[in-house]
Order: C-alpha cells, then structure tokens, then sequence
C-alpha cells in the first residue's frame, strides 16, 4: 500500500485545459471541445455535445411522414432540401411508387443548389475562422442569390421542405430555369475570386498545407465520408455508387485527392461547387414535362418492414433507416447524420497541432452542430 | 483689464493669421511671449503644460474615434457593405455614439482576478500612448517636444506597451487571456527589433536621430526616394513589423477573435475595454506617423529638387494637411492588410520575423551604411 502512493509535485502533471464552446466564435454553434493544451500545443481534444439535442428520432416515432420532413430539415440546416429528399425517398421505395422524370431532375437541381449554398457558406465561415473576415461576406453576397431562387418558387429560403413524398409541394415558378441560368453564369465568374482572396493565399496555403493529415485508411476506418473524406482519397461519393433521382443521367468526376490534409478538404469544397454547376447546366434545359407530384393517399402508411435510403448531403452521407409496423408513423427511424461521424476523427488528427491549427482542421471539416446533436 | 490682456495677446502675432497653417510656431510663441509678460516663468512653463496636455487628450481622443470610424467604413466598401450610416451624415457620429454606450456600461469585477493589476493595464496602454504621441511633429512648429534622440525616445517608450498588454492578460484570471498575452509579448518583442533595425536604416541616412532635423533633411526629396532601394527595403519591413507591433491586421494573434475569443482584454468590460480599444487605433496611428515621418517626408511637402515652380506651388498646401494625408494614407494600406489577409500562425509569425525580416534587416542597415559613406544617395 505505502509504496503505491507517489510523490506529486504541484503543477507539474497539470494539464491546461480549456474549454472552447459551447459558445465560442470557432465552433459555429453550440459544440464545446474541452482542448488539453501544453503551451500552444494541443494535447487532446475531447468533444462535448448534446447541447442543441432535440430528440429528432424520437419525435418521429410520434408523427407521420408528411411532418417528418419538416423536421429533418432541423438537422443539417444547410443541406435542408437534401435531407427532405432522402425521407421521401425512402417512402416512395416502401410504397414502390413510380415517380417521373420532372420530379426527379426538379429535386436533382434543387440538391445541387442546396450543395452550392452549403459550400458557400463553408468558404465564408472558414475564411473567417482563419482570420479573413473580408470573405465572409463575399460568400453571403453570393448564396443570397441562391436563396432568392428557393424563395420564388418555395416561398422559403433555408429550410424549404419542398420535397414531400410522392413529389414536390408545388411546381416550379416560370422564372426558375432563367434565374438558375443567370446564377451559373454569374458564379462562373465570381468563383476565381474565392481562389484570389483564399486559396491562393500565401498566408493561407502555408496554414493548411500539411496540417492534420487523415489518411486514406483511417477516413474509412472512421467513416469519414463527404468532402472530408474524399480528400482522403475515399471514393464514398453516393451519387456515383448508388445513384438516386436523376444522378443516373447526368456526367461529373467525383471530386477525389489523395493529400488528406487541411487544404484539400478546403480544395474539394471549392472543385464540388464547379461539379455541381456542371450537372445543374446538364438538367436544367432538359426539365421533362409531366406532373410535380404523384397522387398519394391521404394518409401514408408504409407497409411493415425495413427501409433504407442513402444520399449524400453536403458534407458526407447521409442513410435514413425506417422501421415500420404498418402504422401512419415509423416504428423507429435513424439517421446516420455525417457531422456526427466525422467530429468522430477530430481528436485524431488535431493531435500535436497547434491551437490555431485546431480552428482550422475543425472548420475543415464543416461541422453543422443541428446535425450532430439531431 | 480683459481686453486688454486680448489685445496684448493678439498684438504678439506680428505675422497675418494665416501664416499660422505654414508654420505654428507663430501662434506658440506669441503665446509664450505673452503668458511671460503676465507671469513668473515658472507659472508659465506650469499652464503652458496644461495647455499641451489638454490639447493632446482631446487629440487623442478625436484621433482614436475618427480612426474606429474611418476602419468602419473602409472594411464595410471592402465587404460589399455600406458601414455605419444612421448616426449624422453618413453615420459619422455613430463612434461617438458607441464610446457613450461604453461609458454607461458596467464594469464587471472578475472573480479571483488581480485587482490592482487589472485596473493598472489599460492606464499602462494609455500613457503609453500619449507618451509616444506627444513626441511627434505634426506640422511646422507643431511639435510639443523635439529631442536630440527624438526616434530613440518613441521606440523605447512604445515598446512598454506591452506590460499593460502582459498585466492584461495575467491578472484576469481566464486561460484565453494568458494565451493572449504571452502570444502578444512574443510577438511584440521580436517585431521591436525589426522596426528598430528598419528606422536605424534612415538614422543612418540622415545622420540624426532628432525628428526636426529628419524632417528638414527630406526638404530636397523624402527619403524612400533619396535612400536607394535600401530605404525601400526599410520601408516595406517597417510596414510589416509595425502592422505586428500594433497586433493588428494578419498578425492579430493576441486577440485571435475564431482562437482566443478577445484575447487579452476578454474579460474588460465599460470604459476599460474602451481604453484597450481607443490604444490600439492610436498605435496604428503612430506607427503611420512614424512611417510618413521617417520615410515619407512628415509634414515636408513633397518637392524635387531643381523644379522650383512645382516645389512652390507645393509649399501652398499647409504643413500638417501633409503629415496627416500621409499618415492616412499609411493607415489605409495596415487597413487593407487586415481586411484582405487571413491570420498567420504563432510560430510563422516568429518565423517571418527571425528567419526572415531581422536578416533581411541587417544586410539592409549595411548596405546603407556602405552607401552613405560612399556618398551614393541623392
């Protein structure tokens, strides 16, 4: 017993700790790492969530379909249109309904956007936490645009929950296809200036470049998908593996590096953007005629049995798992919500970096909070 | 009795008042000549010290409110934004506006805090300041003191600035802080030697440390353009280590706002936080002046030697409508700096500094050195 008790010196085991969050500029919500550091070195990093937890799933046990839309709309905010999707596709697969081609390419445009927004807004917020405030609001300037396109024909901006199960709420406003037109044409142009601004930077590059290495296989072994992941040089692009809505028709690379660092997760963002300008310009003149919903039964009740629905959001995959006893509600659903695995490998490649590096890393891999805590 | 004394001040003046623009000294010493016939020289020197030190408060706060709202506006058209624009035409009263919200706010007494070092910091920032401030000529004869080591005098004076940055961030018993002010005193201590060893350049050159005397050897070209690419040089280097000096632009590490949240003034609150705020744009403002007086001319119209008309017709815009249009001109492009680059990390910071500016620097105060004996310079 005598020998087991050590001698402690006072402060030398102390580690320093802080708490960054839950509410701190950084962590774009209310995400708190409780960050070990010795001197400006990052010993741990240990996430604590759960502040913004509203209990989705469990809320959806409750409700029907229709309304659970609504609500997936509340997890990753930014990829709003994406996640109504992946619940209506999952439906529409229980009920074998056949949904037409219009439905299909409208929704694929709208994902697109959807995307293009998310990543505009990554840009700003990371040129923030990187200290380049300018680009915050070059970025909003031009997601506004986008924005403007959701509300003329939702009505809505963020959360448009305009996709519902058997098709979408309500057709496309006249003005739809010149304004995307006029967008694309206007983003060809302004996107060499994210580059000027950011990713040439000297300043920039020499803070990215080389910091927090996730390698290939530790993004699988993680489950890194996403942007984040394919920097890794981990093909998880679902659009390309199991092609849902209109994905099966158009042409475009899956934006894919083996670097894995800091900088190529940024560069992914950026090249996606480019991607899904060109699938947006492969559809939006090809919009089939045709109905923009088909006729459903007042109340949807999903035969018994298990569904499962993978897309890919803005940042990684996300898979809509649907339990059903045969009722107007689910007996249980899960969302495998991306933001949540990949914090997942925060604490891992922020190892040894320093504080400085840790905002970056973490703003690198575009955590929506809404979206880990669901 | 009072008319009097009014004509007897007005009659000291045997200049036209305009002349007054050209060169101040015509006011301050129809003034001295005038307190001197009213009173013992000791009560002279006594008001007219009173007279200066109020005169450079209220500069100082004017300076520091014009400069928060200048900021404002520059980084609002760099952002596609319009700035401040409901208080006063084009919102120019809105500084004002906020340093009164921050007057009435309350001072929150921090749990565990040093409290005398904590109420010490931002007195340690300001006298600083003024300190720094009162040594610089702002115009011909507009000049409070001018010592024979008048540039030693600003650099040793302003690199104390950072014991209230230091107390700052120690006494306030929160872990951001402390990061925040070692972070700072790293920086601001290796930065020191490189805009010493880039003004020691033109010390080189113009053979005096005192600031009058720097002013009126530029009289026949400033020296950016008199010193070769060597004071170019000096000039680039000053520009980036003054930018670090003031913890501005992309080496605000000490207040790292996405890292530290405030840094070392997180837990000021009321007119405390007003003082490290009001300090920080007053040191962008003097190491501006220190640039335009060193390398710029100061309130030396710009002349080239042999055109006499063009020089003439210079010499009609008045001394300090210089200095300060060169002041805001250097002030503008730090304000570019921070509004375009993103942060840099601590240790590139260091890196920038030791592996690269302080070399660089020394090879630079050689070749002027070399060139100066020589007799090279124009």
């Amino acid at each position: 017993m005598e020998e087991n008790i050590k001698e402690i010196v006072v402060g030398e085991q102390e580690d320093y700790v802080i708490n960054m969050g839950p509410q701190h500029p950084s962590t774009h919500g209310v995400l708190r790492l409780v960050v070990t550091l010795k001197g400006e070195i990052v010993k741990n990093v240990e996430p604590h969530i759960g502040y913004i937890h509203r209990g989705i799933e469990k809320m959806c046990e409750s409700i029907t379909y229709p309304q659970i839309i609504h609500l997936t709309d509340r997890m990753d905010y930014l990829s709003a249109s994406i996640n109504n999707e992946s619940v209506c596709l999952a439906v529409e697969k229980a009920l074998e309904v056949d949904i037409p081609d219009r439905i299909k390419v409208i929704r694929t445009i709208f994902s697109e956007l959807t995307r293009i927004q998310s990543h505009q807004l990554f840009w700003a917020s990371y040129g923030m936490d990187m200290g380049g405030q300018t680009c915050f609001f070059y970025g909003l300037r031009d997601r506004e645009r986008i924005l403007d396109i959701f509300e003329e024909t939702t009505g809505g901006r963020m959360l448009i929950s305009y996709n519902c199960p058997g098709g979408l709420m309500y057709d496309i406003h006249p003005n739809f296809q010149k304004r995307v037109k006029d967008f694309i044409k206007y983003f060809r142009k302004v996107l060499p200036e994210y580059d000027a601004i950011l990713t040439g930077n000297v300043i920039f590059t020499s803070r990215t470049k080389g910091i927090g290495h996730l390698s290939l296989e530790d993004a699988i072994s993680y489950g890194v998908t996403g942007p984040s992941g394919r920097a890794s040089g981990f093909s998880c692009d679902v659009r390309k593996h199991e092609p849902y809505s209109a994905y099966d028709r158009v042409k475009f690379n899956e934006v894919l590096y083996t670097e894995g660092d800091t900088f190529h997760r940024y560069l992914a963002r950026i090249e996606e953007m480019r991607e899904s300008m060109n699938i947006i310009e492969q559809l939006i003149d090809n919009i089939p005629e045709g109905p923009y919903a088909v006729k459903m039964k007042p109340i949807i009740k999903l035969p018994e049995g298990e569904y499962f629905q993978r897309v890919e959001t803005s940042r990684g995959e996300l898979d809509t798992f649907v339990i059903s006893d045969g009722n107007k509600n689910p007996y249980r659903i899960k969302f495998r919500t991306p933001c949540f695995v990949n914090l997942g490998v925060l604490n891992h490649i922020t190892r040894d970096f320093k504080i400085a590096d840790l905002i970056a890393i973490a703003g690198s891999l575009d955590l929506v909070i809404p979206d880990i805590d669901r | 009795m009072r008319i009097d004394l009014i004509t007897s001040l007005f009659s000291a003046f045997s200049e036209p008042w305009w002349k007054i623009f050209y060169d101040f000294s015509i006011l301050t010493r129809g003034v001295d000549e005038w307190l001197r016939n009213l009173m013992t020289p000791f009560w002279t020197v006594v008001i007219e010290m009173v007279i200066i030190g109020v005169v450079f408060l209220l500069l100082y706060a004017v300076i520091g409110l014009f400069l928060v709202y200048a900021e404002r506006k520059v980084c609002a058209f760099l952002q596609n934004r319009l700035g401040p624009n409901r208080i006063g035409p084009y919102g120019i009263f809105q500084t004002i506006a906020d340093l009164v919200k921050l007057l009435f706010k309350e001072l929150i007494a921090i749990k565990n805090a040093d409290r005398f070092l904590f109420n010490l910091a931002p007195y340690i920032v300001i006298i600083v300041n003024f300190m720094v401030i009162s040594a610089l000529p702002f115009g011909k004869g507009l000049h409070a003191i001018d010592f024979n080591i008048g540039i030693f005098y600003i650099l040793a004076v302003s690199s104390m600035g950072i014991i209230g940055v230091l107390l700052a961030g120690w006494s306030s018993n929160n872990k951001y802080s402390l990061i925040g002010a070692m972070r700072s005193g790293a920086q601001i201590v290796s930065y020191e030697l490189s805009i010493a060893l880039s003004l020691i350049t033109i010390v080189i050159l113009a053979g005096t440390m005192q600031l009058s005397e720097i002013i009126e050897a530029q009289r026949s070209g400033w020296f950016i353009f008199k010193g070769h690419f060597s004071a170019l040089i000096a000039f680039v280097i000053y520009l980036i280590a003054g930018t670090a000096e003031t913890n501005r632009g992309p080496f605000d590490m000490a207040e790292a706002e996405s890292e530290l949240t405030a840094g070392y003034h997180t837990e000021y609150s009321g007119i405390k936080f007003a003082f490290f705020y009001l300090a920080e744009y007053i040191n962008m403002f003097v190491v501006a002046a220190i640039a335009s007086t060193m390398f710029l001319g100061g309130w030396m119209p710009f002349h080239v030697a042999g055109w006499e008309g063009f020089n003439n017709v210079m010499d009609y815009i008045p001394p300090f409508v210089w200095f300060f249009g060169k002041t805001f001109m250097v002030i503008w492009i730090i304000m570019l700096f921070k509004w375009t680059f993103p942060r840099l990390r601590i240790d590139q910071l260091l890196t920038l500094e030791w592996k690269y500016l302080l070399p660089i620097n020394l090879v630079n105060v050689l070749i002027m050195a070399f060139l100066v004996l020589k007799g090279w310079h124009f």
